[in-house]
Order: structure tokens, then C-alpha cells, then sequence
């Protein structure tokens, strides 16, 4: 039963050139890790039925001359990794790269894939294990926005949530260890929690091909995945620390895993993250601290036959929000907005006060399957997950340390999917979903709850085909259906309900029982179903070119805080409210990428259009007067928008050791009903990096980064007069206006050393905001109070063993 | 060998499903029964007693339903007499409670995180605070009220959370978060 076969290749045919003529075809071949891209030096290639012999080179890369058409047998063997034997049909020289993995699953299978992407056919990128070691005691959010065509919309420096095309919350999925993420991501000041240094590898799709995972990205996918691990006897793990100065704080991250010959294996990683009071480039940024304690730990058994994983994740976050960002009324506000230093600088200090966020995050899930010969692979999946979020915030007396919003989201949900491999060039992924979830606002805030209890059902299915059309063309479709049942218990209060809403006319239904005081307690309750489909295509060209096109309908129900939110958000100085007459919001985005794929010269180039009808958002509708002062009120509503723009990047080998990459972000957004520009969208940014890399001198990296944000000039106009009582006059709040353009400059260095037998010792040091630039940046949420981080040197320690 | 396997398997994955279930069924039992909270910490009234001898006025803020749809009434019991000196009582009461909640007591209590301050353009109507927190800064609960010649004009009052203390008597520089922010009509004759 203990199978040893620990080794697949995927060959990944890239070009195919020159006219063939008998036995002058030339095989030429590289060999790349399948998991960071790294060539793999040293690898001995055979040609069995030849008897023909080379190995690798230092870029992985390999030759064999002088070959006859017809069948070649390759035999590819590394030390890490058993022997396999690919067969082919040559009939002219052909270019191919080879990818290496310990893939348990396809343990005997001889893939030939089309391309190393998780969803073939999509528009995609990745981070990889290397660039999440360098956010290790940073965000989801900020690892992201390496990439191009994704920003960040942040509150603070802390509270950081990834946006791609424009698009953020509800609009994207994260698919933590093939688990979607509901942790109540529908605020704007809710921060993916995640651990990012749990997850080996980061994908973002920007495309379709998404159905597998839910009916409603609109925006875009991201899935955090974890590593396979080879079928050996090994222990193993590595310990990473990093400090700041900034902050003065960092983290401690160690994972350890155990696999065994069987199939068995374990991996139990843990993080600790601290740190105190931020500083801008001038002043610090008093609150700002962050506490944040992480585990995870997963075990399972795999063999090509059947198998299971089993996961758990535990997430403890406490973030500090900027203290000068808690604000009474309008006009502090438009103080804050006046003045250039936030109104609170106190001393340095490690201590978390109001307001603050203490978010805890439970995620489980088992996932078993069986193989089913001739036919295909069955995977069951069940997972659960408890998000309990507390907003602390100033308050009087005995609440001073009771939170403002405490609310506690359960999901649980079973996935089984089917994965038809019987056809040649047909592969169908169907699956079922059904879903419950659970909102609760847990009593004893002293204030009414921002998101009233609630209960959803959804449940879905879908069906996903991928056909190879001929060796260089791939098309996939598939089709999805979602059914979403939610139901609420909420007190209106009755002006609202009759007068201001008209709700006693639109909904009657929902009053359930008779007015209690001030208040109507009613039962809003909506159905829903939804139809999404994709459509992608890849074609390849000679010389590493490739071109995707893909398409995707969506349709987005409203989230909870878009139905039902009602109340004051301090930091912000406004009232926002949902509404139960929103509906459904529906997206149809194209997406096209040119890509070269090549170490020497490279690009993507992926211009994209999303039209969204019923587009969901949050703006100013008016202003009311309580006994804080003035307030404006921002209401949900729904327009017609649309969101166009282009990705690029381009990679160049310079010389041996140089090498350059360089990207840029064009996006415009359309509010197509009043014909005025979205809210917050993210400007034109640009960015280089100049990298030298030395493997013979302790694998030695030297790169210089640059990135220029340019101020945003198309923004909507929200700006608003209000009367102030101190000074007896009306005064213009300029909420909308953007931050000028900034650059930084950053600059990372790291080395390897052998300093034990079986270790290694990776050394780094980094400065970020080199020229401690002060800036603010107009996707913070904070931008009114405060300038942006300022320079940071950094030390990172890695021991491998 | 294949067998034992199996077995092991079947075992792991039934004493996980079984703890995945318990924790679930445990994080689900303390749900309530959706009676939830009122507003605590809400402000709904503003009294402000000018007294000099049997001369009272007073000046009444109040909106019940807190930041809810209701727009907020003033009130304002008389014209303030010209050149006289009044002693003002500032009284903030949340009336959603049972009883009613007397704020002011809250705010005295944290007297060195709260300060009122008060500003009006009638010439000649000055305002002193007359009481002090533990600090022996400015607090404004207490004041004392001078008028002028005959006019009229308005008249605000601020409080303001968490303000720099001491600082220079004006509510905007002093920072800190606004809880009251009201404005009166006052007329002396």
C-alpha cells in the first residue's frame, strides 16, 4: 500500500518553432519548481528509448540535439524526487517547460497541463510563497497590492482590505484553504482575517472561471492555498521573525511539519504579532497599536486513491484606530479636515485604548475524496466558521469598556463536488452547495445594533466544463444557480417605518407584532435566486504568447449592512443607513490578457470592462440635526455603473544578475445614472523594480522598488455646507477632494547561509518610505486626520531546519 | 495493511466531525431571544436654568428620539433682563430611560474628560464657569450669566469629550469629541 511515488511533472508547452525536418528536431527544455517558478538545476533527463543523456543547467534549462520524429520517452530524475517518465510525440523542436511538484494527488498520473494557473483559462496572478514572507507582519491586503489592478481600501494603517478592479467587500470572494471567508466582510472598516503566513501561495482571479466558488463575483477572486506535501518519512518547519522600526514591533512566526511514507502528514503553525503606536513622518500616530495572535493546524492522508485534510485556523485580532479619528460632529470633522496634524499626539506607547476592534475568527473544515476509476474524483467538504466582532469606542460612566457593536456570525456549509476526468479533452467540475448562517447581535452594548439578528440559507449548484479544443486552444463555460433565503428581526423605529421609508406600504408584511413605545418590531424576510455563467478562452501563439479572453455574468445579493444599517459611525461623522427596497446588483465583466511568459522579456497586458446595473452604494443624501450637531446621512442606493481600465506588466532580464520589473494600473469608474464619476475608486498608480540576484554569493538580493500613486481627479462631489455653532456660520465640508500624487521608494535586501547541516539561516533587511515621504492616500479611510506611515527599517530572521 | 488504513481514516474523520459538531452546537446555545438594547448613552435633553433671585429662564433642548427621524424642539421660557447677573445650571437628561437619566451626574463624575463651553454673539452677554474638576480646570456645569444692554442674538452650548485640558476657552481648538452641540434664540430686554 505505501506507494512511493512522490514526483509528477506537468509539462507546460509553451511554443513550438522551426519547420521539422528528420532527426534535426531539437528537444529543448527547462525545469521549474510548479510551486515558485525557481528552475530547478541538476535535474537528469534521459531519453529512454535513445539512450541519450543530459541534465539541467543552473536556470533549470536543458538541450537534446538531433532528434528523429516520432515517440521520445523522458525519464526526468532529481535528487528530491523519484523518477518519471513522460512519453512524447515530436515531430518538429519544441520548447517546453517542464514543472516539478510533489502533487500527492496526481501521484500517478502523467499531466500535461496547458499552464501552471489555478483555473485554466482566467485571468490570474499570484503571490508567491517568497513575496508573503515579506508581508509576514503585514495584511492580506498589503501583500495584494503587489499586484497589479489591485489597491487597498484602508482604515489606518492596520485595518487594510484588498480591492481589485476597483472593487472590494461584498464584491470579492477570499477562499481561505478552499473555504470561502464570511467574516462579516461587508464594512468598509472590516478587514479580511486572515493570517497570511498560514497560506503558501495567493492567487487573484481577475477573470471568470470563479463559479465553483459563488454566484456573486462581481469584482474579482482571491484564493489563499496552502502547500502539498511530499509522501515521505520528513520533519520539518522554519521560524521567521521580523522587527520594526515603526512601530517598534513585529512578529514571530514558526510552522513545523511532519509527513510520513504513508501518506500522512501534519502541519501546526502559530504567530504572534505586536505592535505599538505608528508614526507619520512627523508626529505619532497615537492609538495605532495592533495586537494580533494566530494558530493554525491541519492534518490528513493522502494517497491518489482517496484521502482527507482536516484544517482549523484560529485568528485573535485587536486593532487600535487612530484616537484623532473619533470625532463628535460635523464640524469636528471639518476641524480635522482644516487642520494639518491630527488633534491627538501623545507619546509613543505599546497600550491599545478606544476606539479599538477586537475580532476573533474560528475556521474548521474537513475535506475527504475518493477517486473513481474510468469516471472521475468525488471531494466532500464540510466546513464551519465563527466571526465575533467588537467595536470598542469613547464612551461615558459604566460602558466605558463595553463594546458599541458586538456581533457574532456563524457559517457552516457542505460542499460536494465532482470532478469528471473520463473524457480526453473534457474535463466537468459540478458540485452542490448548501449553506446556513447566523447573525447574532449580542445583547448588552447599551446601544441598538448596527446589523439586526438574522438567518440565511443558501444553497447552489453548478457545473464548470473545460474542453482542450486542440493543443493550443482551451475553452471553458459553466453555468451556476444560487438560492438565498434570509430572514430578520429588526425594530424599526415607527416615524421611520411609515413616513420617512413608506415601509408600511411596501413591506406590511414584515410588521410583526404591535408598536412597542417608539418602535415597530418586524421580520423583513427576502428570497432570492440567482444565475451566473462564465465563458473563458486560451489560445497560444509561438513564443510564449498567450491570449485569454474570458467573460462573466454575476449577480450580487445585498449584504446585511445594505438592507439593514442603521446608525452612526463615529469616525466618519455620519449616519448610514440601509434600505429594504435594494436589489440585486448584476455584473457582466470582459476581461482580455495578452501575456509572454519569460524569464529574458515578459508582459501581460489585461484590459478589462465590468458593467454593473444595480451597482450598490453608499452616498450622501441629506443632513439631520441631533444633539451632537449635524450630521450627514448616507443611504444605499443603486445605480447603473460601469468600471474599464488596463493592467500591465513587463519583466527584463538586464544582464546575468539584473533584472527589472515594472507595472501599471489605468481604471476609470462611471456612475452611468447621474453621469458623474464612481466614489472611490483607486487612481492611476505605476511602479518599478530593479532587482540583482547573486546565487553563488550566499543567493544574495538586492532590489530597489519604486511605486507613484497619481492624485485622483475624478471623484464624485459630495462636498456640503453645514452651520457651525462655534463660530456662527456655515462652513464648507470638502469630503471629496483627493490627496495629491506621492511616490515612495523602498529598498530590500537579503542573504542565505548555510549555518547549520540541515538549515539555513535567511537574513533581510528593508527600509519602506525610504525618504520618509509624508503623504495620504485617498483609499484610507483615515485621510482626513492623519498623514500615512512613515519610514520603516526592518529586520527579518528565517531559520529553516 | 490497506484495512488497518481505512479503519484509521473512518476513525479521524468521525472524531472530527463529531468535535466540529459539539463546537458548533456550543457557540449556538446562548443565542438570545432578540429583546435587544436600548440607547444607553444617549443625550435627549438639554436644560439650561438662568436664575437670578425670582427672575428664572430657562432654556429647554430635547429630542426623544435621539438621532432618529423626530426633529429635536427648543425652547426658551422668556427674555433674559438686561444688566443683570444670572447663576446657570446645565442639566442633561436621557428621558428614553425608566427613570429618567440624569447625565450630568456622569459627567461630573468624569469631570477631567469633559468640559461645556458656551458662546453667544449678543454684545455685552458673558458667560463665566464657575466650577472646576479635579484639576482645578474649567468645567461649565455651573456658570455665571452677565447681560448687557437689550438685544438679541443666539446663544451655544458644546460639550466636548476627551478635550485638551486646560486650553484656551474655545470649544474648537480645544479639540476632543462633541456629545452636545445646541444652539438658542435669547432675547434680552
Amino acid at each position: 500500500m505505501q506507494r512511493l511515488i512522490f514526483l509528477c511533472a506537468f509539462l507546460y508547452c509553451i511554443s513550438t518553432n522551426t519547420t521539422a525536418q528528420d532527426c534535426n528536431i531539437t528537444f529543448k527544455g527547462r525545469i521549474i519548481d510548479f510551486h515558485d517558478k525557481t528552475p530547478i538545476p541538476g535535474a537528469s533527463i534521459a531519453v529512454i528509448n535513445l539512450d541519450r543523456y543530459t541534465s539541467s543547467n543552473f536556470d533549470g534549462i536543458f538541450e537534446i540535439n538531433n532528434l528523429c520524429k516520432g515517440t521520445i520517452v523522458l525519464e526526468i530524475k532529481h535528487i528530491s524526487c523519484d523518477t518519471k517518465q513522460i512519453t512524447l510525440d515530436i515531430d518538429k523542436s519544441i520548447n517546453k517547460e517542464i514543472f516539478l511538484e510533489h502533487h500527492l494527488e496526481e501521484l500517478n498520473e502523467v499531466v500535461v497541463k496547458t499552464n501552471t494557473k489555478t483555473e485554466q483559462s482566467s485571468v490570474e496572478q499570484s503571490v508567491k510563497k517568497a513575496v508573503i514572507e515579506e508581508y509576514t507582519d503585514k495584511s492580506l491586503g498589503d501583500a495584494l497590492n503587489t499586484i497589479s489592478g489591485v489597491s487597498s481600501l484602508s482604515t489606518g494603517n492596520s485595518i487594510v482590505k484588498p480591492m481589485i478592479h476597483g472593487l472590494h467587500s461584498s464584491r470579492l470572494l477570499i477562499i481561505n484553504n478552499n473555504v470561502r471567508m464570511y467574516d462579516q466582510e461587508w464594512g468598509d472598516e472590516h478587514a479580511p482575517n486572515i493570517d497570511i503566513n498560514s497560506s503558501d501561495r495567493i492567487d487573484v482571479i481577475k477573470g471568470a472561471n470563479t463559479l465553483k466558488y459563488g454566484s456573486d463575483v462581481i469584482g474579482g477572486l482571491i484564493l489563499l492555498k496552502p502547500k502539498r506535501y511530499a509522501v515521505k518519512d520528513s520533519l520539518f518547519g522554519s521560524t521567521l521573525s521580523s522587527f520594526n522600526s515603526n512601530g517598534l514591533g513585529g512578529s514571530l512566526n514558526s510552522e513545523i511539519i511532519k509527513t510520513y511514507k504513508s501518506g500522512y502528514y501534519a502541519k501546526f503553525q502559530m504567530n504572534y504579532k505586536q505592535f505599538g503606536d505608528f508614526e507619520a513622518p512627523n508626529y505619532n500616530l497615537t492609538n495605532t497599536g495592533l495586537k494580533s495572535l494566530n494558530g493554525s493546524f491541519r492534518f490528513g492522508y493522502n494517497s491518489f486513491e482517496k484521502g482527507f485534510d482536516a484544517y482549523y485556523s484560529y485568528v485573535n485580532n485587536e486593532f487600535g484606530i487612530l484616537k484623532a479619528s473619533h470625532i463628535g460632529n460635523v464640524n469636528d470633522l471639518d476641524n480635522a479636515i482644516d487642520s494639518d496634524l491630527p488633534r491627538v499626539i501623545d507619546d509613543f506607547s505599546y497600550v491599545i485604548n478606544v476606539p479599538k476592534q477586537a475580532i476573533v475568527h474560528h475556521l474548521g473544515k474537513v475535506e475527504a475524496y475518493k477517486r473513481y476509476k474510468g469516471f472521475g474524483k468525488l471531494t466532500v467538504q464540510y466546513d464551519f466558521q465563527i466571526n465575533r466582532r467588537k467595536e470598542f469606542d469613547l464612551r461615558r460612566g459604566d460602558l466605558k469598556n463595553t463594546p458599541v457593536i458586538d456581533l457574532r456570525l456563524f457559517t457552516t456549509s457542505l460542499q460536494p463536488n465532482l470532478q469528471i476526468d473520463y473524457f480526453d479533452n473534457l474535463k466537468i467540475n459540478t458540485g452542490l452547495l448548501v449553506r446556513y448562517q447566523q447573525n447574532d447581535a449580542v445583547v448588552g452594548t447599551g446601544t441598538s445594533p448596527l446589523i439586526p439578528d438574522f438567518d440565511k440559507y443558501d444553497a447552489g449548484m453548478y457545473a464548470i466544463g473545460n474542453y482542450n479544443l486542440n493543443e493550443t486552444t482551451e475553452i471553458s463555460t459553466g453555468i451556476r444557480y444560487d438560492f438565498t433565503d434570509i430572514n430578520a428581526n429588526k425594530e424599526y423605529n415607527f416615524t421611520d417605518w411609515q413616513e420617512t421609508y413608506n415601509y408600511d406600504e411596501l413591506f406590511p408584511e414584515f410588521e410583526s407584532d404591535a408598536i412597542r413605545g417608539t418602535d415597530i418590531p418586524t421580520n423583513p424576510r427576502f428570497t432570492y435566486h440567482n444565475v451566473s455563467a462564465s465563458l473563458g478562452l486560451s489560445k497560444k501563439f509561438d513564443n510564449n504568447i498567450q491570449l485569454l479572453a474570458n467573460y462573466g455574468l454575476a449577480s450580487r445579493v445585498p449584504n446585511p449592512s445594505e438592507l439593514f444599517s442603521e446608525g452612526l459611525h463615529h469616525s466618519a461623522a455620519r449616519i448610514e443607513t440601509g434600505l429594504l427596497t435594494i436589489g440585486k446588483e448584476i455584473a457582466n465583466k470582459f476581461i482580455l490578457s495578452l501575456e509572454k511568459n519569460s524569464n529574458d522579456f515578459g508582459f501581460a497586458i489585461s484590459p478589462y470592462y465590468n458593467q454593473i446595473n444595480g451597482f450598490i452604494q453608499l452616498i450622501p443624501v441629506g443632513i439631520t440635526t441631533t444633539i451632537r450637531g449635524a450630521f450627514p446621512v448616507w443611504e444605499y442606493n443603486q445605480i447603473d455603473a460601469q468600471i474599464f481600465g488596463v493592467d500591465i506588466d513587463v519583466n527584463k532580464k538586464i544582464s546575468k544578475n539584473l533584472s527589472y520589473i515594472a507595472s501599471l494600473s489605468l481604471l476609470q469608474g462611471d456612475n452611468l445614472t447621474d453621469d458623474i464619476p464612481l466614489i472611490h475608486m483607486p487612481a492611476t498608480n505605476f511602479s518599478n523594480r530593479l532587482f540583482y540576484v547573486n546565487e553563488n554569493l550566499n543567493q544574495l538580493k538586492i532590489s530597489l522598488s519604486h511605486k507613484t500613486i497619481l492624485q485622483q481627479n475624478r471623484f464624485p462631489d459630495y462636498n456640503f455646507f453645514t452651520y457651525n455653532a462655534t463660530i456662527q456660520e456655515d462652513v464648507f465640508v470638502d469630503i471629496s477632494s483627493t490627496p495629491p500624487t506621492y511616490s515612495l521608494f523602498g529598498l530590500n535586501t537579503s542573504a542565505v547561509f548555510k549555518v547549520f547541516k540541515k538549515g539555513s539561516l535567511k537574513l533581510e533587511f528593508n527600509i519602506e518610505n525610504m525618504f520618509n515621504k509624508s503623504y495620504r492616500e485617498h483609499l484610507n479611510r483615515l485621510r482626513y486626520f492623519s498623514n500615512d506611515l512613515g519610514r520603516n527599517y526592518n529586520l527579518k530572521l528565517k531559520i529553516s531546519y | 495493511m490497506k484495512i488497518t488504513n481505512t479503519i484509521k481514516i473512518t476513525k479521524l474523520l468521525a472524531i472530527l466531525f463529531i468535535s466540529v459538531f459539539t463546537f458548533t452546537a456550543c457557540s449556538d446555545n446562548d443565542d438570545d431571544d432578540h429583546d435587544h438594547d436600548s440607547e444607553e448613552e444617549l443625550i435627549t435633553t438639554v436644560n439650561y436654568t438662568l436664575t437670578n433671585g425670582s427672575d428664572v429662564v430657562t432654556l429647554k433642548f430635547s429630542d426623544p428620539d435621539g438621532d432618529g427621524p423626530i426633529e429635536p424642539i427648543y425652547e426658551v421660557s422668556g427674555d433674559l433682563t438686561a444688566n443683570s447677573t444670572y447663576t446657570g445650571i446645565v442639566e442633561l437628561l436621557n428621558e428614553t430611560e425608566s427613570p429618567v437619566e440624569d447625565i450630568t451626574e456622569e459627567v461630573k463624575e468624569e469631570a477631567d474628560e469633559h468640559e461645556f463651553f458656551y458662546t453667544s454673539d449678543v454684545s455685552g452677554l458673558a458667560i463665566t464657569k464657575t466650577d472646576v474638576d479635579g484639576n482645578d480646570n474649567p468645567l461649565g456645569v455651573e456658570t455665571s450669566v452677565t447681560t448687557g444692554e437689550a438685544g438679541s442674538g443666539t446663544l451655544t452650548i458644546v460639550l466636548k469629550h476627551e478635550p485638551t485640558k486646560p486650553n484656551d476657552g474655545s470649544s474648537s481648538s480645544a479639540g476632543g469629541s462633541t456629545d452636545v452641540e445646541i444652539t438658542f434664540d435669547v432675547t434680552i430686554n
